[in-house]
């Protein structure tokens, strides 16, 4: 991508930009099923809310406990504005209602910024936590504005239809989130380029120098929280618009844990990280969650894997190969590679098979009749334990043989081409 | 008076609970510099193998039992995982312990089902202490306070009187100078965390079946003991000991209180009608507020006293 920087325009950001945007626009039409539909929707609105923690988290290294605070307040402002514009009594176009919530989202990240950017690291991390607990627990103390534990629900198709949009088709409610989706994206990374954005990572990787160079390291963490606390909001009230009720589920640690799960899966060492992970993510609670009850066993599996063996997330697994590519040396890391993916493949379905025949014995309600891998057997008989758990034991032995393969190679193109670079 | 009395009693049992639960968190914390997200599964796990060891052989031997296997767990933990994430710096063994609790709670789930299991009080231990004036005070409170006082007491002994005590306190502050005298850091890590674990577990065992256990057991008082080590002061035991006590009170005498804003602004001659502003606010009774009160504790001690009640360091 080097040799497309032609300056002054940067025909490579150009190129990416628009192919992200072509993305948005051709991905409803490739993938028509609703149900695909809404899996991408609910994508686009947690890119943006993945994107915004990771300003806290990647850019600004600050570890917040407690995100879903902003897109949260931000969901039950937006969905208490809607509820106005139904009545009649304010009239605003729905589509501006992300603004609504990115405002809700602002205001209270200047009120608590000021409270939680007082310290950096641990202390930030528990004062965050502490901050989220006390607003999940305000929201059920005060039912009138937050619904209690029902939460309060809407209707999107009010208002005058603006060019005949009425948000009614879940295609309507895709593309208003592409939009404020792609909006985000790019206001998010124009803003890793500007002075604070710098400031941010100087004031992460070394704050007692930034604060020798002149610059108050807590404004620079409150301004950055504000910023996040803004697009959490855009993010919480297109959640709002998408489906149709605001629950204290919005607020709470789950939600807040979730969001932390998905950068850190994607990366927060690049800004497209947590886009990644978010598309991760949304497929691990939407697709997975229909198939089997475990499936945030297999997520936290992941994520420790993520923290043990691949701390710098899947954007900085990708961003590794990148320079071995360009040496045109990939060839020789593909039959590791292959090796590795299918024992861990195998470890996988060895542990899969154990999971899922412990839930089966563990729930009463279940017949221990079952069936995996098109394979039907009953979970009370030893046979099938035995035979994931050899599945499992072999997988874990080849991926560790596999992946000690691939740690070979990839040394010896590492020096190979360190050698031929001075 | 009576309420008085009752209620102290019954706050003090349960911030020494809270105090088995944070003062692991705490030593490990000034340890290691590791805030164990997973700390209150350790609490679950050890509800959790008490009911499965008691449904065996009774609740006697669980109650050595299943701290030893939970302590058993987070030495390994620490072994083959903190340990692996540690050169990964702080925050990635914070999201480690934090990827636990989420592993933990999920095993739980899956072992032993979404409901609640039926982890009862042994029979010998059912029935009253001692009547304070109308009210019985039931013998397993005063068992509660009696093991954890035990507990306590040993604790101090240990870390002040023993060998591996003065090691543990010696490497808290100069982990090096202790290395260089050939002492083993890592297994003093390990053996703290482990400890840390099996004390948590213990305070599962007593705890599970004093109130209830169920999977949402560990998200109800984790994020209590966060607050109860923060107010305490980040890595103090004796700031924790008075935290716990102080929150243990707070939240017992609050659940019991009906005052709202709107008496105490009667007292001076103003009435809260539906018309005042914020009157839902003013209406709230100190029992609704309850479960808030912590953690507003929490946010003004970091505004007004941000190393906390006994803390010596600055954030």
């Amino acid at each position: 991508m080097a040799n497309l920087r032609m300056p002054p325009v940067n025909l490579g950001r150009w190129l990416l930009w628009g192919s992200t945007a072509l993305l948005f626009i051709v991905a409803p039409l490739v993938f028509t099923q609703g149900f695909a539909l809404t899996m991408m929707t609910q994508m686009g609105a947690f890119i943006i809310f993945a994107l915004s923690y990771n300003m806290l988290l990647g850019q600004g290294g600050m570890l917040s406990f407690g995100h879903a605070v902003y897109s949260g307040l931000g969901a039950y402002f937006a969905v208490h504005a809607l509820n106005m514009i139904g009545k009649g009594t304010l009239a605003f176009p729905v589509m501006l209602l992300p603004l609504v919530g990115g405002s809700a989202g602002l205001v209270f990240g200047v009120l608590f910024g000021y409270v939680t950017t007082r310290k950096a690291g641990t202390t930030f991390a528990m004062i965050s936590l502490g901050i989220g607990e006390l607003v999940h627990a305000c929201v059920l103390m005060f039912p009138r504005f937050f619904g209690g534990e029902g939460g309060i629900s809407t209707n999107r198709v009010v208002g005058h239809p603006f060019l005949g949009l009425t948000f009614g088709p879940a295609i309507q409610v895709y593309y208003l989130v592409a939009f404020w989706c792609f909006a985000c994206m790019i206001a998010m990374f124009a803003l890793t380029q500007t002075p604070l954005g710098r400031m941010a990572n100087a004031v992460r990787d070394n704050p007692e120098r930034a604060e020798f160079v002149g610059y108050d390291t807590q404004k620079v963490r409150f301004l950055q929280l504000v910023l996040a606390g803004f697009f959490a909001g855009i993010s919480g009230a297109l959640s709002c618009i998408n489906f149709e009720i605001v629950t204290d589920e919005n607020v709470s640690a789950l939600r807040s844990g979730g969001v932390l799960l998905a950068t850190f899966i994607g990366g927060t060492g690049f800004f497209f990280g947590p886009i990644i992970g978010s598309v991760v993510f949304i497929f691990f609670v939407v697709a997975l969650s229909g198939f089997t009850q475990a499936w945030l066993l297999y997520l936290g599996l992941f994520f420790l894997a993520m923290v043990l063996y691949a701390p710098g997330g899947i954007a900085s697994l990708l961003m590794m190969q990148l320079p071995v590519i360009r040496a045109g040396r990939f060839r020789r890391l593909l039959v590791p590679y292959l090796l590795a993916l299918a024992a861990g493949l195998v470890a996988f379905a060895g542990l899969i098979g154990v999971v899922e025949m412990v839930y089966r014995i563990s729930d009463a309600s279940l017949d221990s009749q079952m069936s995996l891998f098109g394979v039907g057997f009953d979970a009370k008989s030893p046979q099938p334990w035995i035979a994931f758990a050899l599945l499992l034991a072999a997988g874990l032995v080849a991926l560790r043989l596999a992946a000690g393969h691939v740690g070979e190679r990839w040394g010896a193109i590492h020096n190979e081409l360190q050698g031929s670079e001075p | 008076m009576e309420f008085f009395i009752v209620q102290l009693l019954n706050g003090i049992s349960y911030g020494l609970l809270l105090f088995m639960l944070s003062s692991g968190l705490t030593l490990v914390f000034s340890l290691m510099g590791v805030l164990n997200f997973a700390h209150a599964s350790f609490y679950m796990l050890g509800a959790y193998f008490a009911y499965q060891v008691s449904t065996y052989i009774g609740f006697y031997p669980a109650l050595v039992i299943a701290p030893l296997l939970v302590g058993g767990i987070g030495m390994l933990v620490e072994r083959y995982g903190l340990r692996k994430v540690h050169r990964y710096g702080h925050v990635a063994e914070l999201l480690f312990t934090f990827g636990l609790a989420y592993l933990i709670d999920e095993a739980v789930h899956l072992v032993w089902g979404r409901a609640a299991v039926e982890y009862r009080i042994p029979p010998s231990l059912e029935g009253p202490l001692f009547m304070v004036f109308t009210s019985q005070y039931p013998i397993y409170r005063g068992f509660m306070m009696l093991v954890s006082m035990a507990m306590l007491v040993s604790i101090w002994l240990m870390l002040t009187r023993t060998r591996i005590g003065l090691v543990i306190q010696a490497a808290l502050t100069h982990p090096q100078t202790v290395e260089a005298l050939g002492h083993n850091v890592p297994r003093v890590f390990m053996l703290v965390f482990g400890g840390g674990a099996a004390l948590a577990g213990l305070a599962g065992v007593i705890g599970g079946n004093a109130f209830v256990t169920e999977p949402g057991m560990a998200a109800a008082v984790g994020p209590i003991i966060f607050v109860v080590v923060v107010v305490g002061g980040m890595g103090s035991l004796a700031g924790a000991f008075v935290a716990s006590l102080l929150i243990g009170c707070l939240q017992t005498f609050s659940v019991g209180l009906d005052w709202k804003f709107a008496g105490l602004f009667a007292r001076f001659g103003w009435t809260v009608t539906p018309e005042t502003p914020f009157a839902t606010l003013w209406n709230i009774t100190l029992a609704q507020a309850a479960p808030v009160l912590p953690y507003l504790l929490m946010v003004l001690i970091l505004i007004f006293r941000p190393r906390g009640l006994l803390g010596t360091r600055d954030g």
